[in-house]
Formats: C-alpha cells, structure tokens, sequence
C-alpha cells in the first residue's frame, strides 16, 4: 500500500481546489501576464485530473516565483534560478508526483542557465514553465537575457549590447524533449500546451510570453499573435530536429520585430531520464520515497561491504 | 635502531602504482597480525610526479603517521618530465629517491631501481648514505620486470626486494595477488615476486630493520578502512540512498564510494553540472521523502552555500560533508589543510542554523555521519561533516565488528497520512508544516504526495503553513524556534552517553599541569605527541574536539580550566579553531598558545613534542621552517 494515497487517487477535481483559500489573490499588477499561467495551471491539472496533493510546484525568485504562492499544491518556492534541480531530484525521489517547475526568464535563461541546459540534456519527465517578460520585474525594469538588443534601463542606459537568448533554440539544442511556446495572452492555446506538456513523458520546456505592464511598457503586449499549426504560412514537422530549429530561429528572431509566433516547435518521444536510469540499473523500480514507510523492507548495510576490506 | 615498527615508503611518480601497490602491502601485514596505518602523499598531476605513500605497522596500536620513516621504496618516476637547465621542476626522474632522503631516519633501508634511477644522478648518496648509517641495496626492478613480464610490474619485483631485506613471508602477499588477478599476469607477478625475493636475499645484508614480531598472537577479523569509507559506510547505515554531486578531490573519494554501492541497494546517485545543482537535488530528495546527501572540497562548498542557506530555512534535512584540502581558491588540491572551518560554520546569508562535526579519526568518521544523519533528520536542518584529505585517504585497520551495527532508515520527525489527518490545519486546509510552539523547536513535516499534508516551502519567512510573511511578531516566533533547534541539540549530545570528543590522560594521573587540545583529524598524531611527552617525564593530556557547531562549551571549559596552559593543534594559518574555542568560551584567551602548520603536510608527532618543550621552555622559536606559534593573547 502506498504510503501517498493522493497520488493517482483519481478523485473529481474542481479548479478552485487549486485557489489556496490561505492567499487568494494573487499581488501581481493589473494586467500581469503572470494571471495567464496561473489560471492555465489551474485549468490543465483539473483537466488531467490531478488534485493538489500529488502536485510539487517548485518556483525560482521573482514575480513569477510567487506563482507557488498563489497555486495550492505543495509547493518549494526556492531560490534564484534553482528551481530545476530540486525539482528534479523530487522526481528522482518519488516518480509519482506530478511535478512543475517554474521561474522567470532571467532565472531560467540567466542565473540558472547551466541547471536549464543540463536538465534538459537529462529529459526529466517534469514541466518547466519559463515566464519571459523580456524584463526584470520584481528588481524594478533591469534589462534581462530576453531583452533585445539596445533595450535601455537603469542598468543598460545607453541600450544594451548584447543580442538576447534564443530560448527555444537552446531549449532545443540541449535536449528537451517537447518545446513549446505561449503568451499570456492566449489563454486557451496556454491550456492546452500546458495540458500537452504534463502528459509529455519528458522534459516539456514552456516558454510563456508574459507582459509586464509596469516595467516592460515599451514592449508588445504579445497580440496579435499567431498560432504556428493553424497558420498556412508555417509548414514543418514538429518531429523533425533541422526544421523545428529553423522554426525556432524565426520565431525568436521576429519577436523582436513584433510578430509574435506561438505553439509547439519540438515534440520527441525518447525515453525520459527516469526510463534510462531504470534500464541501466541505477534506479529503483519502485519509488524510493514509498520505502521508508515500509516496515517489511530489509534495509541494506555497509556490513555487507565487508568482504572487500578484509 | 629499534624493530618495534616499520614505516616502509614507496616513492614514484603519479602512475606508477604506488597508491594500489602500497594499499596491497598494507593490507598482507594486516593480515599477518599488525597493526596499520597509511599516509598518503600525492601531486595534483595524472602522470608523473613526486608521489609516495607510507605505510606505518607495529604490534602495538598506531593513530598517526610516524616521524619520518625507515624504509625507502624508490621506484623511479616512469612519467618524469625531461630536466631542463631554467625549469623550476629539476630532475624528476631521480626525486623519487632525492626528495625522500630528508625524511629518513638514521640506519634506514633504501632500495631503489637502479633500471631508471642513476646513481650519478644523486651524487653524494654514498656520502648521505655513510653520514645517515643508511643500508642501500640497488636493483634492477625494471630490467627484472620486463625480463619475466612486463615493466609495470616492477611495483611487485619491489615489493620481493622488501620481502627479502625485512624476513617477510611472500604468503600473504600472494594470497590478495590471487584475489585480484588471474591467468598469465598472475603467474608473472608471482614470479617476478618470487625471483626479487631469492635474488636479493642471496646478498649479504648490513641492516638490523626487521618484519615487527606479532605480539600476543596479532590481530584477528580485522578489515583495512579510509576515512572516506567510514563516512561513506555510516550514512549508508542510516538508511542514505541519494547522493548528489560533482567531482572535486578529495571529496571524490567519498562520491565514488556511493555511486559505487547506492546502486547495489535500490538507491540513487547523480553527478550533476556543478555544486550549487548537488546541494540543491539532495534538498530535493530530501524534501519529496528520501534520506539525502551531498559534499565537496572547499571551492566546491563554496557554490553550495546558497543551497545550504535555504536548508536551514526551509527546515529541509540534508547531510553535506566538507572535504578540506589546502587553501586559499584552487590552493594544493591533493594537499591536507583544516583552513575551512570558518567557512563551514559560517558561510551563507543570515544566522548559521547548522551542525557541524569534525571527526578525530576512522571510526569516529562513522559515528559521526550516523549522528549528523539523525540529528539532521530529527532536527531538519543541515549537519555538515568536516574532514580532510589526511582523513580521506589514510587507512587504518579496525575490528570488523565495529561496522556489524544495526540500520537506522527513519525519517526522523515526518508524520505519516494518519498522523496528518490529527494534526493541526489552517482553516484554510494547508498544513501547519511551521508550527511555533512545539517541543525542541521542530514542528514536524509533510512529504509531497501524502493527503492533506500539502504546505508552501520558501526561502522567505514565513506563517506556519509556510507563506511568505514578513510581520514581526511571526518572524520573532520562527527565527526563535529555529534557534532552539541548537539549544536541543546541545542537551542531547551532552546527555549522550557516548561524548563525541576524545580526551586523552595517558597514565594513572589525576592532575596535568598540560593540555594539547586540537580538533578533527590532528586527534591520533596529538594522542601519540602526548603520549611521548608523558614518558619525557611532562604532565600533560589532550582533548580532541569534535563538536564544533554547537560548541561542546562545558566540556572544553572544564578541560582548560584543569591546566595551567594548553597548546591548540590545528592545520592552518590563522588558528581558527582557537578563535572559535575563545568565542565559545568568552575567555580563556591568555592560556591557550597555538601551534600551526600549513605546508601541505600533516603533523608529524615530534612536531608537536618539540613545539610543547619549545612553549614551556619559553624560548618561544617554533620548532623548524614547517610550523608556526601564534603566542597566547588576552581575551
């Protein structure tokens, strides 16, 4: 018997179940993208039918961090740009969980870089929200990896120099296994994305377009947007690495000139890292969480070891 | 020369199989009965190198590396990089012998390859050797090797060559070559061995250093340890199954020995891209329910403080251990130093909510991880054990028996779904994960998955169901409970039956007008320095401290106050740990003088004999170029 009956009890969920009575509303501005992922979070977990205690919403620190706050499940509202690596040792743990990271741009594509790229190498089978406001928000309007070329703030007065991330590109490059882009606001196509990404046995990149109204004034409110599979004027196979790249190319590329190009560029169905770990005998069939409430397992000891030091 | 000990080195370069050559030779005269211990002495460098390894054995028992030693192994350095007039690195090829002569006692045995060491090459050695008393008997390892197998196993024509000078039995030796090896290499290395044997026993001998006698019929059930095996052996007894991290010597040690066995027992190790990512997945394991560990080096460590901050706010329990290896930045990273201690007590923002324990040798190396195990699952909060390279890599033999103990799997104070449905709740439905009033300061927790158990974790302060609040009277509640989690601990480990610090009074005394006091791996080498100047006739004792977070004040307070004056050991340059004593103590500044060392090498128990005849002389000069005195100060 597992000692986690939450998990896959497969009850009837409403989506105000997932509304934490404890802190209701949310203190992101008026007009916050931010709103959109929160109410397409809701929306996706009540549409698979996941109740919140076998959800683990780990954030980073930000705006977009605050989303554990405001999302009633367990959450681990962690510290810049870690997000990825805890999450993905509490998949390890227990495979069971239903798992989401979340975080801002610059602590997924910044700070925390180097966790995003190898998490991705490792397909966990979890989903990684990235809010991209092309802003820092929570610090007041600093230029961020996402920000374009020339983009001015209290940091980059005369305009920065650096031409920004393509997050869809590295996410590719890296390894993800599914990699999508959204906005805010388009609040169906976020749902579903989000409905596909955690029914994705892998790493499941979302990069979320989020306005920032206060700090990010200058930028598009990402509308009007298109849809890469409705639209006849895109045709590629989302299966197919070389022209999903190219996809991806362009639709960062014409961010920054106004156009906003949404929905899925990478779809991969190679095994998670759960899946290879297990093959190669690194992993418990069993989640390892589940054995330390069990009184019947006969606990290995270094005793047994002993033979080698004789 | 007294035969009472050997302490044989085997010098060559990185490569040349000194480290598995000496382990095997170690673990044949364990066998027969002796005791051991093993100091191991390396370069940073893959091939080549001025690298050796000592093995110490006696009938009677030995905590520490000797003084000097008394049998040279000098292979040759086979990966020598060519001498050239301006570099700094000299001759390579002949240091194996040159950079080893200082350290030889007087009437010490050498035998060196004369296949790749020339002996024109170390032109006074007959001069050295007739001042020294030295007995030295040239061999052709090499020429031997290649001519009944193959070059590498000049190592074994050696080892032969020792069998012969010092009246060893080859049977133990051949017995772990039969363990380890099979078919035509085998039959070679037994050959080789068997042929150095015979050929250099047939020459006349001008040395008394003999093979010790195994008194009251030696050592039964014994196994050869490293301190990173205790450390890696006890957290797997309590029930350990996640290890995170990134290599980092000598921290490696301790990794490689989980990842090799974690597999075997269901569990899971990860190496990952970087520190900050191992500390952080070992919080996740923890959190979502498994017994979690992570560890590294210094400049590792350094990236985890983040991670660790976090732990001790978000009451998530990990174990880290901390390898010490010289320092500042990239230091001597194959170099013994126990310069991290401010760093581990320390580092990350805000006040320390942490245990830190630094074991004095092997065996306390284990109970000191299973402690931190539970006190860093009872408590939720993160228990650092601090050891060094001295520690990681030296072998010592131990009774079987000791590691014959019962595993301890619990998660400490978790609840269970049943335990979860009584206990209290906010109105809202959230889990009160951060109660304030509950008993030592631990409020217990949740684990992902389990019914109604779902509560917020964060970096930030927080209400009892973990959201972020910055309200005053809240944050006093929390940051209070989270500091008794200390002051419980405290009066647990002082209720122990079992302190974790080693006093040591050698004889019947009741009164010492001195004390050597010293924490971590200096333990054994203190013992022994003590031991020595009893039987100069001083009236001294030692305290080894093991505790350094929370602080064993009483303890340490009692000892100080028992002396007249006391020297503190330790392996830096800013006698760390005495800053702290005095900080814990509030006092006892003007009766404690320091003596340090920090030349990438460990004590050596005269060192610390002469630096206490050299305190209490008053003469105040540190005894020679490797250590220093830092004078007693007021407070």
């Amino acid at each position: 018997m597992s000692a986690f009956s939450a998990i896959d009890a497969k009850r009837e969920v409403d989506q105000n179940e997932f509304t934490p009575d404890i802190e209701p509303q949310a203190t992101w501005c008026p007009g916050c993208g931010d709103f959109g992922v929160l109410k397409a979070l809701k929306g996706a977990m009540t549409e698979i039918g996941k109740n919140p205690d076998e959800v683990l919403l780990v954030t980073g620190i930000g705006c977009s961090g605050k989303l554990s706050s405001y999302f009633d499940s367990y959450g681990y509202h962690s510290i810049h740009g870690r997000s990825l690596p805890i999450a993905r040792a509490s998949k390890l743990a227990n495979p069971d969980l239903e798992v989401v990271a979340a975080g801002g741009d610059g602590d997924g594509y910044g700070i925390g870089g180097n966790h995003f790229m190898h998490t991705a190498r490792e397909n966990h089978d979890m989903v990684y929200i990235v809010f991209n406001n092309e802003i820092f928000g929570l610090t007041k309007g600093q230029t961020s990896p996402t920000s374009p070329k020339g983009h001015k703030s209290k940091t980059q007065p005369h305009g920065s120099a650096k031409d920004p991330v393509r997050p869809l590109s590295m996410s590719l490059s890296a390894g993800s296994s599914y990699v999508a882009r959204t906005a805010a606001v388009n609040p169906n196509q976020a749902k579903e994305i989000l409905v596909e990404a955690i029914e994705h046995d892998g790493f499941a990149h979302i990069d979320f377009l989020t306005q920032c109204p206060t700090w990010n004034k200058d930028a598009k409110q990402y509308v009007p947007y298109t849809d890469i599979q409705d639209s006849d004027d895109f045709e590629f196979d989302v299966a197919d690495r070389q022209e999903a790249g190219e996809m991806m190319y362009e639709a960062e590329s014409r961010l920054s000139e106004g156009t906003v190009l949404t929905g899925r560029f990478y779809r991969d169905d190679r095994p998670s890292y759960g899946q290879e770990k297990r093959a190669t005998g690194e992993m418990p069939e069993q989640p390892l969480a589940e054995r330390y409430f069990d009184d019947s397992y006969e606990w290995e000891r270094s005793a047994d070891l002993m033979h080698r030091h004789r | 020369m007294t035969n009472d000990e050997l302490l044989w080195r085997i010098a060559g370069g990185s490569g040349d199989g000194i480290d598995s050559t000496s382990k095997n030779f170690a673990k044949a005269l364990m066998r027969s009965g002796l005791n051991i211990f093993t100091h191991r002495h390396y370069p940073s460098r893959i091939r080549g190198g001025h690298t050796f390894v000592e093995v110490r054995a006696a009938s009677h028992e030995v905590k520490s590396r000797g003084d000097g030693y008394n049998f040279l192994l000098a292979l040759g350095d086979s990966f020598a990089r060519n001498p050239q007039e301006d570099a700094y690195y000299g001759n390579e090829e002949v240091k194996p012998l040159t950079e080893n002569l200082d350290d030889l006692r007087e009437g010490g045995v050498i035998v060196y390859d004369e296949g790749l060491l020339d002996e024109e090459d170390v032109a006074d050695l007959d001069e050295q050797a007739e001042e020294n008393g030295w007995h030295v008997y040239p061999l052709d390892l090499r020429g031997l090797a290649r001519e009944h197998g193959r070059e590498v196993m000049r190592n074994t024509a050696g080892v032969g060559a020792t069998a012969a000078l010092l009246d060893l039995e080859l049977d133990p030796i051949k017995e772990l070559m039969e363990e380890r090896m099979s078919g035509e290499v085998l039959e070679q290395n037994i050959e080789i061995l068997d042929i150095a044997k015979e050929e250099v026993g047939n020459r006349e001998f001008t040395h008394d250093l003999r093979i010790p006698a195994v008194e009251d019929g030696g050592n039964d059930e014994q196994v050869l340890v490293s301190g990173s095996t205790s450390i890696a052996y006890g957290a797997i007894d309590e029930g350990c199954r996640f290890i995170s991290g990134y290599p980092m010597t000598p921290w490696t040690d301790v990794f490689t020995i989980m990842s090799q066995n974690l597999p075997e027992f269901g569990g899971i190790a990860e190496q990952v891209e970087d520190e900050i990512a191992a500390a952080s997945l070992a919080i996740g394991a923890s959190h979502a329910g498994v017994k979690a560990m992570s560890g590294s080096s210094g400049g590792g460590f350094a990236l985890m403080s983040e991670p660790l901050g976090l732990a001790e706010m978000a009451e998530t329990p990990i174990v880290l251990v901390e390898a010490m290896r010289a320092g500042p930045s990239t230091g001597m990273p194959t170099k013994p130093e126990q310069g991290d201690l401010e760093h581990v007590l320390y580092t990350s923002q805000g006040d320390s909510n942490r245990v830190v324990f630094a074991p004095g040798n092997t065996r306390e190396a284990y109970e000191q991880t299973r402690t931190a195990f539970q006190l860093a699952y009872d408590y939720q909060l993160p228990a650092i054990v601090l050891y060094d390279q001295k520690l990681s890599g030296e072998l010592v033999n131990v009774d079987e028996a000791f590691y014959d103990r019962e595993p301890n799997p619990t998660l400490g104070s978790v609840l269970t779904e049943e335990e979860i449905a009584d206990a209290p709740h906010h109105h809202s439905g959230k889990f009160n994960r951060y109660q304030h009033d509950v008993e030592n300061g631990v409020s217990p927790r949740s684990i992902p998955g389990q019914e109604d158990g779902r509560f917020l974790v964060t970096g930030n302060e927080h209400t009892p169901q973990g959201h972020i609040s910055e309200d005053p009277d809240n944050r006093i509640n929390q940051m209070d409970r989270r500091m008794e989690k200390l002051e419980s601990i405290r009066a647990e480990l002082d209720t122990d039956e079992h302190t974790n610090q080693t006093l040591y009074t050698p004889g019947d005394e009741n009164e010492y007008q001195y004390g050597i006091m010293t924490f971590g791996s200096q333990q054994g080498t203190v013992e022994e320095a003590t031991e020595r100047l009893v039987d100069r006739g001083h009236s001294v004792k030692a305290l080894g401290v093991s505790d350094l977070l929370p602080y064993p004040t009483e303890e340490v307070k009692a000892f100080l106050n028992s002396v007249d004056q006391c020297m503190v050991v330790e392996m830096n340059a800013s006698a760390q740990f005495r800053g702290l004593t005095q900080k814990e103590l509030g006092g006892h500044g003007d009766v404690m003088t320091s003596l340090l060392k920090y030349n990438g090498n460990p004590f050596e128990p005269a060192e610390i004999v002469d630096g206490f005849e050299s305190i209490i002389s008053g003469d105040g000069d540190a005894p020679g170029h490797s250590t220093t005195f830092v004078p007693a100060a007021g407070d």
